[in-house]
């Protein structure tokens, strides 16, 4: 689950950590409010998405008066921004953040991660701030610093302060660090958070330089919002495909894709697989659909319908290899969807595993004409002829 | 012979008054597994309700179980909440393997259990694992043990359905395995790619290792160079996901491109690279085997 940024700002905020002074406005008139709350004379309205490349793409102003706050909030309000991570339909903004405009003297990259390597929290930074960190660690790996996080011991001050060194922060900024990390690390673990991202973490100048972190991106846990009350109400379900929820409140899992051939699948693994098939045949998958474990027959009609909705789906191909699954549930529950959904795309079914013959013998005495195949290659072959006419 | 699980392992469930425990303990006795009890806190020294299992004594601690039966091996069926610490009960206790099904263990949870485990010599198989099984001897797990024949050829995945599927090719083709292991679709999991390598590399009875990956995460290609390194034994390799787009959590918490080094292109790329036999369509594992074993010399 993400968030936007201020909401990730307003929560290390809470954890002690030097953030500008802002606030989050939904109209324009609430932004003017914000601005003159938050004193100075430059303020950054920014657009709230979950997208990022804001900045590249409009989403990120430089103002220096309240009038123009406003005018920059109502340019940014309602409309849709388009950012590289967005797609070509981009993204509506709900909301803007402003703050108070930092002035700022160098910027760092710093990051918590989940190192999958060494299975532990690892930090990682660099004295490159305020660019793509994967581009950084393409172009100049000796420039990006990891510490692995021990989790019985936790975060210990001497780490922090070789990641201080390593990027160049000294005397008075050193102890900023110490304490900034810290402080991240146990939101992090805390809040169940996957990931925190700062990028840029910049030295404000001020009465005295300070560190301050400028953009912020976090990722939490979904196995783990049961348990995260605060967290759960931070997400904003606008910015996720409502079909993707949708399928989630019935225990699916689905991801829409760019082509004609509707998938229903059991397991990610198999149903990755399938995609791979379908693709290796010539043909283009509409969405990845895995049903689970324990599929029954109503959810294999919401499975049906949810791909359905897809105008682009010409056919749709199902492939069960039931292993906690049952052959003859999933085979009345296609049946049961041809019924409710009225299908008139041709259906491709494999099925194998748990009670496949009485699965297979459901489908054949069932008079619809099912086009069914033996294994994952005749499923895919068949998919893609019948798309292709 | 066969790896991690055999016919002289001892298992229990931790879980077992539950359904899907219930239904797989069953089926476990059914090929021939030996088990010993069942762990249900609040409920020892009482029956299970199936009269199937009313002969397992159950135990309110893994501690007890493992005094009073001796068992070595446990399935822990265990909600996701709660899972992690059940686990650590297991460890605690002595158990040598742990096999723990869940899908949905928080991953702060899998770090810290990670760590406990330093120094403590247990196996601990998944989080979200269909399970392990040896056939004929031991199951302990979810997968439908009917498809599983005995053979000479190792299995190893991230995924359970995809590892059916992977098993149906190769038993078309007259293809059985020792042992067939899940180790799970989570980003943090108890036993990697190159432990379950390592383990075949050492069994007798395993000619030929077939490994099923998925897109995330580095464990493919650090077991395949590891095997280039000190393997004798054949490698096939599958990855899965090459039609998945990047950013996005493939179903798997595990299965999601985060940088090139993550996409099946490129592990299938770096496996053919390390003298790995890759099948690059997920229909052709069965036959990719039987190439590797045929030039090797590897009778079925």
């Amino acid at each position: 689950m993400n968030i936007h940024e201020y909401q990730a700002k307003e929560l290390l905020k809470s954890y002690g950590v030097p953030v500008p002074a802002g606030g989050v406005a939904f109209n324009p008139i609430q932004a003017a409010q914000v601005a003159e709350e938050v004193g100075g004379s430059r303020w950054v309205v920014k657009a709230q998405i979950h997208a990022g490349g804001r900045g590249k793409a409009g989403g990120v102003k430089l103002v220096s008066s309240i009038d123009e706050v406003k005018k920059v909030a109502d340019a940014m309000i309602g409309t849709r921004l388009v950012t590289h991570q967005t797609g070509p339909e981009g993204s509506v903004v709900q909301r803007v953040w402003v703050e108070h405009a930092s002035q700022i003297k160098q910027e760092f990259y710093l990051g918590f991660v989940i190192d999958r390597g060494c299975q532990r929290i690892t930090v990682i930074a660099s004295s490159e701030g305020g660019v793509d960190i994967e581009d950084v660690a393409a172009a100049s790996p000796e420039k990006i610093i990891k510490e692995v996080i021990d989790p019985a011991i936790g975060l210990r001050d001497f780490q922090c302060r070789k990641v201080a060194t390593a990027i160049g922060l000294k005397g008075k900024l050193m102890p900023q660090m110490v304490k900034l990390m810290k402080s991240i690390y146990r939101c992090m673990r805390d809040k169940d958070a996957l990931q925190a991202e700062i990028n840029p973490l910049a030295v404000v100048a001020g009465e005295e330089d300070q560190l301050m972190v400028l953009d912020a991106k976090f990722n939490f846990d979904d196995n783990a919002l049961y348990r995260q009350r605060a967290v759960t109400e931070m997400r904003d379900l606008s910015e996720e495909d409502h079909k993707e929820v949708e399928a989630s409140g019935h225990g699916l899992n689905y991801i829409a894709l760019d082509g004609n051939i509707g998938c229903i699948v059991n397991g990610a693994g198999l149903a990755m697989a399938t995609l791979d098939a379908i693709t290796l045949h010539g043909g283009r998958p509409a969405n990845f659909l895995d049903v689970g474990g324990g599929a029954s027959p109503e959810k294999v009609t919401n499975a049906c319908r949810i791909v359905l909705e897809d105008p682009n789906v010409t056919c749709i191909l199902v492939n069960i290899f039931a292993g906690i699954n049952r052959c003859d549930w999933i085979a009345k529950g296609l049946i049961q969807a041809c019924d409710a959904l009225k299908i008139k795309v041709p259906l491709v079914v494999r099925l194998a595993g748990t009670n496949v013959e009485e699965g297979r013998k459901i489908l054949a005495e069932s008079g619809l004409a099912f086009i069914t195949a033996e294994n994952l290659d005749a499923a895919a072959a068949k998919a893609v002829a019948t798309v292709n006419g | 012979m066969s790896v991690f699980v055999n016919k002289n392992s001892k298992v229990i469930f931790q879980g077992i008054t539950g359904e899907h425990a219930t239904f797989h303990a069953k089926d476990a006795i059914r090929i021939g597994t030996n088990v010993v009890g069942g762990v249900t806190p609040g409920k020892g020294g009482t029956r299970h309700p199936d009269p199937d299992l009313a002969h397992l004594p159950i135990f309110d601690t893994v501690a007890e179980a493992v005094a009073a039966t001796g068992a070595d091996v446990s399935g822990v069926f265990v909600p996701p909440p709660f899972n992690a610490d059940a686990l650590m009960e297991c460890i605690d206790a002595g158990i040598k393997v742990a096999v723990t099904i869940a899908d949905g263990i928080p991953i702060h949870d899998m770090i810290r259990l990670q760590r406990f485990r330093v120094g403590k010599d247990a196996i601990i198989i998944g989080p979200n694992t269909p399970g392990i099984i040896t056939p004929g001897e031991c199951k302990v797990g979810i997968m439908p043990s009917q498809i599983y024949q005995k053979g000479n050829v190792g299995i190893v995945s991230r995924s359970g359905t995809l590892n059916y599927e992977a098993t149906e090719q190769m038993a078309a083709l007259g293809l059985g395995v020792t042992t067939s292991v899940g180790i799970g679709g989570d980003p943090v999991n108890g036993t990697d790619f190159l432990a379950v390598l390592k383990a075949f590399g050492e069994d007798p009875e395993t000619e030929i290792i077939v490994m099923i990956g998925e897109i995330g995460g580095p464990q493919e290609v650090a077991a395949a160079r590891w095997a280039k390194a000190n393997l004798t034994k054949p490698v096939v390799g599958f990855v899965a996901g090459v039609a998945a787009p990047a950013g996005r959590r493939m179903g798997h918490a595990g299965a999601i491109i985060s940088s090139e080094a993550d996409t099946a292109a490129a592990k299938m790329d770096a496996m053919e690279e390390l003298g790995l036999y890759v099948a690059r369509n997920p229909a052709q594992i069965g036959e990719t085997v039987l190439r590797a074993m045929r030039e090797n010399g590897i009778k079925a």
